[in-house]
C-alpha cells in the first residue's frame, strides 16, 4: 500500500506538467478547432525567451511575467501572420503549417541558444514537500500554477464579456458575427492565451526535464493523451486528465513488468487509442454531434 | 449495376485527348530518361534516385488512405519501420532478399488492418493524433528489451546489399535502381486500378460523404480498415526496399521526422494524386540537402518556411499546378481552332487507357485550395 500511494502521488506530480500542457492544448483547440501540434515547440521557445531574459540579469518573476506578455504578443503574430491566410483551408494544409511551425521555432532554437542542455532554475526551491521524498516544492507550486491558471481561465470565460465573447466565436462563428463579435480577433486572442500558457506551462516544466529544443515532443505526447483523456472541449477536463495520464503512467511503470521507462511514450499511445475508441468525448468533454 | 464514369477524366473536356497526347509523349519520354540515367550520372545520384523512388512508394501508401479514403495518417513511419525490420531480418536469416517485400506488405497489411480497425472510428483531426502518437511511439517500441534478439535494440541490424542476377552488367546500386523501379511500377499500377476499381469508387464515396455511402449499402468500416491495410502494405514494402537500399536498420531512422516526411511529401506532391506522388517522393529526399545548403544552422526553419510558401502558394501540391499549367497551354490552342500540335504524334489510342490509370482528376482530389 505504502508503495501504491507513494507511486499516486509521484504520478501526481508528473501529472502537473501533462496537466499544464493538455490545457495549452485544450485552450487553441477550443479557438481553433485544431490540435496545435508546434504547441510543444512554443512553450519550448518561450521558456528559452526567459533563460535569456535570468541569464541577463533579470529577476525571476520579472523574466516570468515579459515571457507571458511576449508570448502573448506572439501567438496573436503567429495567427494574424500565418494562420489568418489560410483560414478555412482544410485541416491537412493546417496540419502542414503546425509542422512547419514547429520545425521552424526547433531549428530556430537549436541555433540560437544551441542544443546543449540548459537547467532552469526554479521560484519555488528544489527541496521536498512534508520533508518525505515525495513530493518536491516544485511539483507542489508547479501544481498550484496549474490549479490558478485553471480557475483564472474558468472565471475569465464565465464571468468577463470578452470570455464570453471567445466563447460564442468558437461555437457559432457566423451568429457571432451577426453579433456583432469580431471573429478574427477572438481567434487571434485564444492563439495568445495558448502561447501565454503554453509559456508558463514551459517555465513550469523546464526546472524538471532541463531545457533543451527537443524537450517538448514527448511532453506535448503526454499533453495530448490528458487532453483527450479529459476531453478537448473542457479545460477542467484536461488538466484532470494531465494529472491521470500521470498517475496511469507511474503505476504502469510500477505493475505491469516490461513497461518500465523504456515504454512511456507507449503507454501514452495506449491511453489516447482506448479513450478515442471507448469513450471519443473524453471523460468530461462534450459529444459533439453533427446533423446531416 | 452500370459503370458511371466517375473516376475517368476522358468526359471532362473536349480538349481532354490532346492533353492526354501531350501526357503520353512526356511519359515515353520520362522512360528513356530513367532507363538511361544510372548509366550516366554517378552511383550516389543513382542511389539517391532510388531512395526518392521508394519515399514515393510509401507516399502512394499514404495517398491512398488521404487521397482517395479521406483518413489522416501521420503514423505512417511505424509501417515503414515494420516493413523496413522485417526484410532486415529476413535477410539476416538468409532469405533472398526478393521474398522480403511479399513478407512485409504483409507483415505491415495485417498491423495496419488492426490499427485500422479502432482507429475506422475516429476522424480527421483525432485519427491524426491517434497515429501521432503511434509515430512517436515507434522508435521506443523498437528499442524495447524483449524484442532485442529480433530488432538488436539500439543497435539496429545491418543488411548487405545484393548484387545484380543472372550476371547483368550492373553494379549493386543500379541494380537495386531498376529493381526498385519495377517494383514501384507494379505498385503505381495497381494503385491505379484499385482507384478505378469499384471498390475504388466505394472508397471515394467514403471520403466523399460517409453517411451516403454507407446508404448506398457500403460496408463503410471493413472498407476504411481495409484501405489502412493496403496503405500500410504499400508503406511497409517502401520500408523493405528502404532497408535494402540503405543497408541499416535502426530504431531512430523511424521517428516522427520519417513521418512527417512522409506527408509533407503527400501534401506537396499533391494529395489525391497518384502522379504527385513522385514529386513527393522527390521533395523528401533533396530538399532537406537544399535548405541544409542555405543554412546549416536554420535547415529546419528553411524547410519549414519552404513549406508554408508551399501551403500558400500552391495548396493542391504540384500535381495540381501542373494540372492548371496544362489546362492553360492546352486550353488555349483548341479554342482558336488550331490543328491540335500533338494529335498527329503517332499516340494509338490505347495510349488514352493508360493516362487514364495515371491519374485522379483534381476536382476528386478532396483537398480544395480553400
Amino acid at each position: 500500500m505504502g508503495l501504491f500511494l507513494h507511486q499516486v502521488l509521484a504520478g501526481i506530480a508528473t501529472g502537473g506538467i501533462y496537466a499544464c500542457m493538455g490545457l495549452a492544448v485544450v485552450m487553441i483547440y477550443q479557438a481553433i478547432d485544431h490540435l496545435n501540434f508546434a504547441q510543444g515547440e512554443m512553450a519550448m521557445f518561450s521558456t528559452f525567451v526567459a533563460w535569456q531574459l535570468i541569464q541577463w540579469g533579470a529577476p525571476y518573476w520579472v523574466a516570468f511575467l515579459a515571457t507571458v506578455a511576449i508570448s502573448f504578443a506572439a501567438g496573436v503574430a503567429i495567427d494574424r501572420i500565418v494562420f489568418k491566410p489560410i483560414h478555412g483551408a482544410p485541416v491537412l494544409s493546417h496540419v502542414v503549417v503546425f509542422i512547419a511551425m514547429l520545425s521552424i521555432l526547433n531549428s530556430g532554437a537549436g541555433y540560437i541558444w544551441d542544443y546543449q542542455i540548459k537547467t532552469f532554475p526554479s521560484p519555488f526551491g528544489s527541496g521536498n514537500l512534508f520533508g518525505q521524498n515525495l513530493v518536491s516544492r516544485h511539483d507542489a507550486g508547479m501544481i498550484a500554477v496549474t490549479l490558478m491558471m485553471l480557475m483564472a481561465l474558468y472565471f475569465f470565460f464565465r464571468h468577463t464579456r470578452i470570455g464570453l465573447a471567445m466563447r460564442a466565436a468558437a461555437a457559432s462563428p457566423d451568429s457571432a458575427r451577426l453579433a456583432g463579435i469580431r471573429v478574427g480577433w477572438m481567434v487571434a486572442l485564444g492563439w495568445g492565451m495558448a502561447a501565454a500558457i503554453g509559456a508558463i506551462a514551459g517555465m513550469m516544466i523546464a526546472p524538471v526535464v532541463f531545457l533543451e529544443p527537443n524537450m517538448m515532443i514527448s511532453i506535448l505526447l503526454y499533453g495530448f493523451a490528458g487532453a483527450v483523456l479529459g476531453g478537448l472541449t473542457s479545460p477542467g477536463g484536461a488538466v484532470l486528465g494531465g494529472f491521470a495520464v500521470g498517475v496511469i503512467e507511474n503505476l504502469a511503470a510500477t505493475y505491469i513488468p516490461g513497461a518500465g521507462r523504456e515504454l512511456k511514450l507507449t503507454i501514452a499511445l495506449f491511453i489516447i487509442v482506448a479513450v478515442l475508441i471507448f469513450k471519443p468525448g473524453g471523460l468530461f468533454g462534450r459529444r459533439v454531434v453533427s446533423r446531416v | 449495376m452500370p459503370r458511371s464514369d466517375d473516376v475517368g477524366a476522358e468526359a471532362r473536356s473536349p480538349t481532354g485527348s490532346s492533353l492526354a497526347s501531350w501526357r503520353a509523349l512526356a511519359i515515353i519520354g520520362g522512360l528513356v530518361l530513367v532507363a538511361g540515367l544510372p548509366f550516366v550520372v554517378k552511383n550516389f545520384l543513382t542511389f539517391q534516385i532510388t531512395l526518392a523512388v521508394i519515399y514515393a512508394i510509401a507516399i502512394l501508401g499514404l495517398n491512398l488512405l488521404t487521397g482517395v479514403n479521406g483518413q489522416f495518417s501521420l503514423g505512417h513511419s511505424a509501417f515503414y519501420a515494420i516493413g523496413a525490420y522485417t526484410a532486415a531480418i529476413m535477410m539476416n536469416a538468409d532469405i533472398d532478399y526478393g521474398w522480403t517485400l511479399p513478407a512485409a506488405g504483409l507483415a505491415c497489411f495485417v498491423s495496419g488492418f488492426l490499427f485500422g480497425l479502432p482507429a475506422l472510428r475516429l476522424e480527421g483531426i483525432y485519427l491524426a493524433l491517434a497515429t501521432f502518437a503511434l509515430a512517436v511511439a515507434t522508435p521506443q517500441l523498437l528499442k524495447v528489451n524483449f524484442l532485442e534478439d529480433w530488432t538488436g535494440g539500439v543497435q539496429g541490424i545491418s543488411v548487405i546489399k545484393p548484387d545484380a542476377p543472372f550476371g547483368l552488367p550492373l553494379n549493386a546500386d543500379q541494380w537495386l535502381y531498376f529493381f526498385t523501379l519495377a517494383v514501384a511500377a507494379l505498385l503505381y499500377l495497381c494503385a491505379a486500378n484499385l482507384v478505378k476499381s469499384r471498390t475504388g469508387r466505394a472508397l471515394v464515396a467514403i471520403r466523399d460523404h460517409p453517411v451516403a455511402a454507407s446508404a448506398m449499402g457500403i460496408n463503410v468500416p471493413l472498407y476504411k480498415s481495409l484501405i489502412f491495410g493496403v496503405s500500410a502494405l504499400y508503406t511497409g514494402v517502401a520500408g523493405a526496399l528502404g532497408a535494402i537500399a540503405i543497408q541499416f536498420v535502426a530504431p531512430d531512422s523511424f521517428t516522427f521526422a520519417l513521418a512527417i516526411a512522409l506527408f509533407v511529401g503527400l501534401v506537396v506532391g499533391g494529395v489525391g494524386s497518384i502522379p504527385g506522388t513522385l514529386f513527393g517522393g522527390a521533395f523528401v529526399l533533396f530538399v532537406p540537402n537544399i535548405a541544409e545548403k542555405v543554412s546549416k544552422g536554420l535547415a529546419g526553419a528553411v524547410y519549414g518556411v519552404i513549406l508554408i510558401l508551399l501551403i500558400y502558394l500552391m495548396p493542391t501540391g504540384v500535381a495540381g499546378l501542373v494540372r492548371w499549367v496544362a489546362g492553360k497551354l492546352v486550353r488555349r490552342p483548341a479554342a482558336a481552332g488550331d490543328a491540335r500540335p500533338v494529335a498527329s504524334a503517332g499516340m494509338s489510342p490505347d495510349v488514352k487507357p493508360a493516362m487514364e490509370l495515371i491519374g485522379l482528376e483534381g476536382d476528386k482530389s478532396g483537398v480544395q485550395a480553400r
